[in-house]
Parts: C-alpha cells; structure tokens; sequence
C-alpha cells in the first residue's frame, strides 16, 4: 500500500530524512519509535506533502501512485490522514462545520453524495460514542483553547469520521489520560479492516499494548535501523536508544 | 482648496436655511448654524489631525455634491426585498430614500401602543419637544466635522421612540437607500433612538446604493438607553463601492443598562466610521463589534471611543477585519476611564486579515485610564493567512483556495456569531460567503 524506497528530505538545507526504507501493507500497524529529533514527525509530514519539506532523493508511491507528485488535498482524497503531533487552532469555524467540509470534499472525490447537515449530525454523533466525547465539542472553534489531550483526541475524531485509508498518526497518544489512551486505541482499531493500514509514531509502548502492531521501526537519525515486531518495542522500554547508536556506528 | 469645498456647503446651508428649512422652530434653526459655524470653522479634516491620520478625506472634499434628488426614483432599487427580513406583514421597517423618510416603503401597522417609529421631519412637526429634549445632546459637534455638517442639514432621518417596559418583540429596520441619480450627491440622515426606562429592543440600520453610482452619505445616529433597557443594534453598510460614507454614532446608557452593536461593513470606496459609546451609569454594559471586509481600493476606518464615567460598568469590544487587493483598514479603539470609575471592566480585540501582500490595516488602541482599580486588556493581531493553519486544513482534503475561504470566513464568523436574530445573521452570512466566493 506505501511503499517509501530511500527517502531523503530536508528542510532549509538541512538534511533530515537520510534513506528511509518503509514498505506498509493494507491489514497492518506500524509502530515508529526512536529519539526525538530523529525525523519521525518529518517522516509523517512528508507522506502528508508539507511544502516546507524538500525531497532529495528517493520515492513515496500510495497504492503504485507516486504520491511525492501529488498536492497535500490530493493525498487526503486519495485516503491518507495525518494526525498531527501538534494539532493547529481555526478561529471561528466550529469543529462540526470543518468536519463536514472535510468529509464531503473526500466524498465528492469518491463520487459519494455529499452530507448535509441533518445526515452529518447522526454520522457525529456515532462517531463521538467512539472516541467518548460530549456533543460540545462539536461547536467549539477548531482546537481553539481545547487542551492538549483534547486536541489530540480531536485528531481521532476527524480520522474516525474520514475514514481513511492510510492513517499516520503521530505521536497522538502523548499528552493523554490513561483511558484516553484506550479510547484512541479503540477508534485506531475499529478502523481496522483488511484494505486499510496504521502508521503510529509513539515513545510509549502503553498504546502498542491495545494496538498489537505487526511491525516496530526505530528511526535513528534519519534512518530506521532496526525494525522488529512488538517485542522490539518492549526492548525498548528497557534498554532506551543507547544501545542502538552502538549498533549504528558498528554496522 | 479645501477652503473651496468648505465655501461649497457653507453656500448649499445658505440655500437651505433660507428656503425649506425655513420653518423650522428656532432651536434647530440655531442647531443648524451652531453645526455650520462649526464646520465653517476646522473645515474638511486632514491627516496632520491625529484622529485622521490613517483616513484622507480629499476624496470627499474634491467632489462636487450636489442636493440628491427630491424624489427618488426608488425603482431603481432592485433588490429591496434584499434589504429587509420578516414578515411583510407584521414587520418594522422605516425606509428613507436619499436621506428622506419615505412611508410608502415601510411598513409601521404593527407598531405597539405609544411606540413612535418614522421619520425625524415628521416627528419635529409633532412631537417637537420630545425630539428637541434628546437630538444633538450625545452626538458632539465639537469632536468631527462631519457631525458637524451633518448638524447643519438635519432635516430627516429615522425617530425611534420606545416609552418605558416595552419589550419590542419584532426589530425595528432602519433602510437607508441612494438612488441612481445624474451627478453626485450628499444626504445627510440624523438618526434619533430613544429607549425607555426597562424596554428591550433590536435595531437594525443599513445603508444601501446602487452599484456603480457616486455618491456621499453623511449620517449621525444617536442612541439614548434608558435605565434597565437593553438595547441589540445592528448597522450593515452596504454603500456603492464608489461611495463615501461618514458616520458617527453615538450610544448613551444609564444604569444597568445593556447595549450591543454589530456593525458590517462591506461597501463603500471609502468609509470613516466613528462609534462611541457612554457608560454613565453603574452597572451598565457595552458591547462592540465589527467586521470590515473588503476588496479593491477600499478603504474603511473604524475609530471607537468606549467611555467609562460611571463605576462597575463592563464594555467588551471585538473587530476583525479582511482585506484583499489593495483594501486598507484602520481601527482605533479609544478606552476612556473617568476618574472615580472603579471597577471597569473592559476588553478589547482587533484582528486583521490581510489576504494580499498589497493590503493594509493599521491598528491603533488607546487607553486612558483615570481609576486604579480597573481591568482593561486589549490585543491586536495583523498579518496574512498562517502557513500552519493553511497545510493543516488541506492535509484534510480541502483546496489551497477552500482552505482560504475557510480561514478568512472563521474571521467573519467571530462576529456573525454575535448576530442574535437569525434572519438577520442568514442574511449576512449570505453576503459574507458571496464575497469571498468571488474572492473576498
Ligand atoms: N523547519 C525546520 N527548520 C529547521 N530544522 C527543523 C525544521 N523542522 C524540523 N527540524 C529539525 O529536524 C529534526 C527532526 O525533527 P522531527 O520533528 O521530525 O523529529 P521527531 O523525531 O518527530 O522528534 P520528537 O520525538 O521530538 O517529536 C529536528 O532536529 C528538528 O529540529
Ligand atoms: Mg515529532
């Protein structure tokens, strides 16, 4: 389904991605781990199409498109959804209102008939049980003065409505309450379907406990250097990245 | 030059006073030429004046207006069923037509006992004292030149008059409309609200030319909200966009007395607006609004005064503006605490949106404050779409230009929340998306 084949990208001339191999099939979680400031959000980005971004080398196809040729709205209408570590505010227009927009600009792409207002509410209010959140939410601004644990729980929201393909989602279980955590993990995996794939970005292994992902990646400075499957992540936990950077500069 | 243009109206004042106005009882006849001895006297102001700074009124001054027509062809009016909302039967509305009230265009049946809603020239003719004890106490001809001139040609303009607890149910629609006419000309509405002791009630202005056509509106509203009244005003300026537009309003509140303002400008090539509002009583509240969206070369200044002169009043003030091509903005929003007006409460934002690197607004807040023991915040943001914002709502699906309208109409939605008649907000949010489906 993704296929990312020496990924290098930088930003402001600086390299940050160094030759990322990632290949993800439809049916499967991905975990990706490693120390902050190791390009994982960069990572995520790209795949989304962030202009600030640049590709130097290698290639992103999205069900054999190569998505690096793609606008960031093509992606998303293709089915890829980025849940972003750091969810940005939109002053005065209600989250019901932007959820609408989105889903039926994704709809519309797929030549499905577009919601209106009365239809939407029901599909909400479904969603909502999902995530377990209250109706207020829904005609509050976009993000705007919600916590941080509120926005990230706000990133679910939208891919549970959205329906996507491809979910990357980073690191949207930091910041959040112990059930919270369990309560994203359900919505990541009630989503779950043989035609549809999870890319997590995450530091903890509490989430991977109710995700069971079928691969770990740590990404090192760029790189994944070590892939595995959950125990990895376990391993982690314990022993920290220390380890790793000996692995990476023996081999 | 501007001696000219001063001449110009000191001439037109002439004619008037020696003709129609003639009649007039001998109070306003000495209002009339207080105002043009005023206007005489500092003349059209300029940008060296600090409180003009950001707005250059030669335009005004140059253009040679003439007296609009004393009939207007109101025909040329196409849309005006787009000017007002509600049942055709039961609501309120005063239509003045290049200035003059016109009664075969409102609809005033269903007026309850002992409220007054029609024309100023009529009301002088019949309730002379009532209007004679208020017009001209609130709206100083000291401070604007343009208050001034609009002082010596009052002639007509809406008379609204609420006597005590009356909760006015239906909005009282206020129309202002120019029509087309073969050279320019100037109306000089003056405006008269009078809310009683303990009533309720909305108001809604909205001035209204045809497109295309050049022309001048200088208008002056007073309001006057009696102790325990609440008072919900709108004012939606949708002038030609080659018109001018010059304005003040002027709210005066007594104890714990509630008045709200919206004000929408859309229109105009250039527009000065000058709001304040007096808190001089305990306990009352004030609340102003505004969107500015605009396009083109347009050009609109919203300069507000809020002043405190009682204790334990609160007043709360938000305006955002848009602007694309070459529209400029300008705000200043003027906090006043008076010595001894403990207790203030005030709040102050302005947001400007600039949707083109040719755009401007310039943004200026001034407090002063006399009291110690008050909480007065204000805060300005300025700049254009956040690059942030833009990638995150088209990593959702939605176009670089869909992300863009989305954005900018967040801004106007601030305000259209504010909107409590929902005829109305529908109306507005209508022309707000209209705008920026055309872009901006
Ligand atoms: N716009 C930018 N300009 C300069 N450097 C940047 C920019 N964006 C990211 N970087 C750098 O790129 C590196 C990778 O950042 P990235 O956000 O991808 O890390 P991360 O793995 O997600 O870290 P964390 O676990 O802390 O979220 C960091 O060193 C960061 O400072
Ligand atoms: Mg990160």
């Amino acid at each position: 389904m993704l296929q990312i084949t020496n990924l290098h990208a930088s930003v402001e001339g600086t390299e940050i991605l160094r030759g990322v191999d990632l290949s993800v099939n439809a049916g499967e979680v991905h975990a990706i781990m490693g120390p902050n400031g190791s390009g994982k959000s960069t990572l995520a980005l790209v795949i989304a199409g962030h202009p600030s971004f640049t590709v130097t080398q290698g290639s992103v196809t999205f069900e054999g498109v190569d998505l690096l040729e793609l606008l960031p709205e093509e992606r998303a209408r293709m089915g890829v959804f980025m849940a972003f570590q750091y969810p940005v505010e939109i002053r005065g227009i209600t989250n019901a209102y932007f959820l609408r927009a989105a889903v039926n600009t994704l709809r519309k792409a797929r030549g499905l008939e577009e919601y209106d207002t009365i239809d939407f509410l029901d599909v909400l209010e479904e969603k909502l049980k999902v995530i377990g959140w209250s109706e207020s939410f829904l005609s509050r601004p976009v993000n705007e003065g919600f916590s941080g644990g509120e926005k990230k729980r706000n990133e679910i929201l939208q891919m549970a409505v959205l329906e996507p393909k491809l979910a990357v989602l980073d690191e949207t279980d930091s910041g959040l309450d112990i059930d919270a955590v369990r309560l994203v993990a359900e919505a990541v995996n009630s989503l779950r379907s043989p035609e549809r794939a999870t890319v997590i970005v995450t530091h903890y292994q509490r989430i991977l406990n109710y995700l069971t992902p079928d691969y770990v990646h740590v990404l090192y400075d760029g790189r994944i250097v070590k892939s595995g499957g959950k125990e990895l992540a376990l391993e982690l936990e314990e022993k920290g990245y220390d380890w790793l950077r000996e692995e990476v500069v023996a081999g | 030059m501007t001696t000219k243009a001063v001449d110009r109206y000191v001439a037109a004042y002439q004619r008037f006073a020696a003709n129609g106005a003639s009649g007039a009882p001998t109070w306003l006849q000495e209002l009339r030429a207080a105002g043009i001895a005023r206007f005489r006297e500092v003349g059209f102001p300029t940008v060296k004046d600090e409180r003009w700074r950001f707005t250059n009124v030669d335009r005004i001054a140059q253009t040679e207006f003439g007296a609009p027509p004393a009939d207007g062809e109101t025909g040329d009016v196409p849309l005006f069923e787009d000017l007002v909302f509600g049942d055709p039967k039961t609501r309120i509305v005063a239509t003045f037509v290049n200035g003059r009230f016109a009664a075969d265009l409102s609809s005033l049946s269903g007026l309850p006992e002992g409220v007054l809603v029609g024309g100023l020239a009529g009301a002088l003719a019949e309730h002379g004292d009532l209007v004679r004890s208020y017009l001209s106490r609130h709206a100083d001809t000291a401070g604007n030149p343009f208050t001034a001139l609009n002082a010596a040609f009052i002639q007509d303009g809406a008379f609204v008059y609420v006597p005590t607890d009356v909760d006015l149910a239906q909005p009282v629609q206020l129309v202002f409309v120019t029509t087309a006419a073969d050279a320019p000309s100037v109306s000089h509405p003056r405006n008269l609200v009078i809310v009683g002791r303990g009533s309720r009630m909305s108001l809604v202005e909205t001035y209204f030319g045809i497109a295309g056509s050049i022309y001048w509106t200088n208008a002056v509203t007073e309001v006057v909200v009696g102790e325990n009244a609440v008072v919900d005003a709108y004012r939606v300026q949708r002038e030609s966009e080659l018109a001018f537009h010059t304005a003040t309003s002027v709210s005066y509140q007594e104890r714990n007395s509630v008045f709200s303002v919206n004000v929408f400008a859309f229109g105009s090539a250039l527009s000065r607006h000058d709001l304040t509002a007096v808190l001089d009583g305990e306990g009352a509240e004030a609340t102003l609004n505004g969107l500015t969206l605009l396009a083109g070369r347009q050009h609109v200044d919203h300069h507000t005064t809020i002043d405190h002169a009682k204790p334990h009043c609160n007043s709360w003030e938000m305006f955002n503006g848009i602007f694309d091509e070459r529209a400029r903005g300008v705000f200043t929003g003027r906090i006043i605490v008076r010595p001894g007006a403990q207790k203030t409460d005030s709040k102050q934002t302005n947001n400007n949106l600039l949707l083109s690197k040719d755009a401007r607004a310039d943004s200026q807040p001034q407090l002063e404050i006399y009291a110690d023991d008050v909480r007065c915040t204000h805060g300005a943001t300025l700049g254009p779409i956040d690059p942030k914002q833009m990638f995150y709502i088209r990593s959702r699906g939605l176009t670089e230009q869909q992300a863009r309208s989305l954005l900018t109409y967040g801004f106007g939605v601030e305000i259209l929340n504010a909107v409590a008649i929902d005829e109305l907000r529908d109306r507005l949010d209508g022309i707000i998306h209209g705008r920026l489906e055309n872009g901006a």
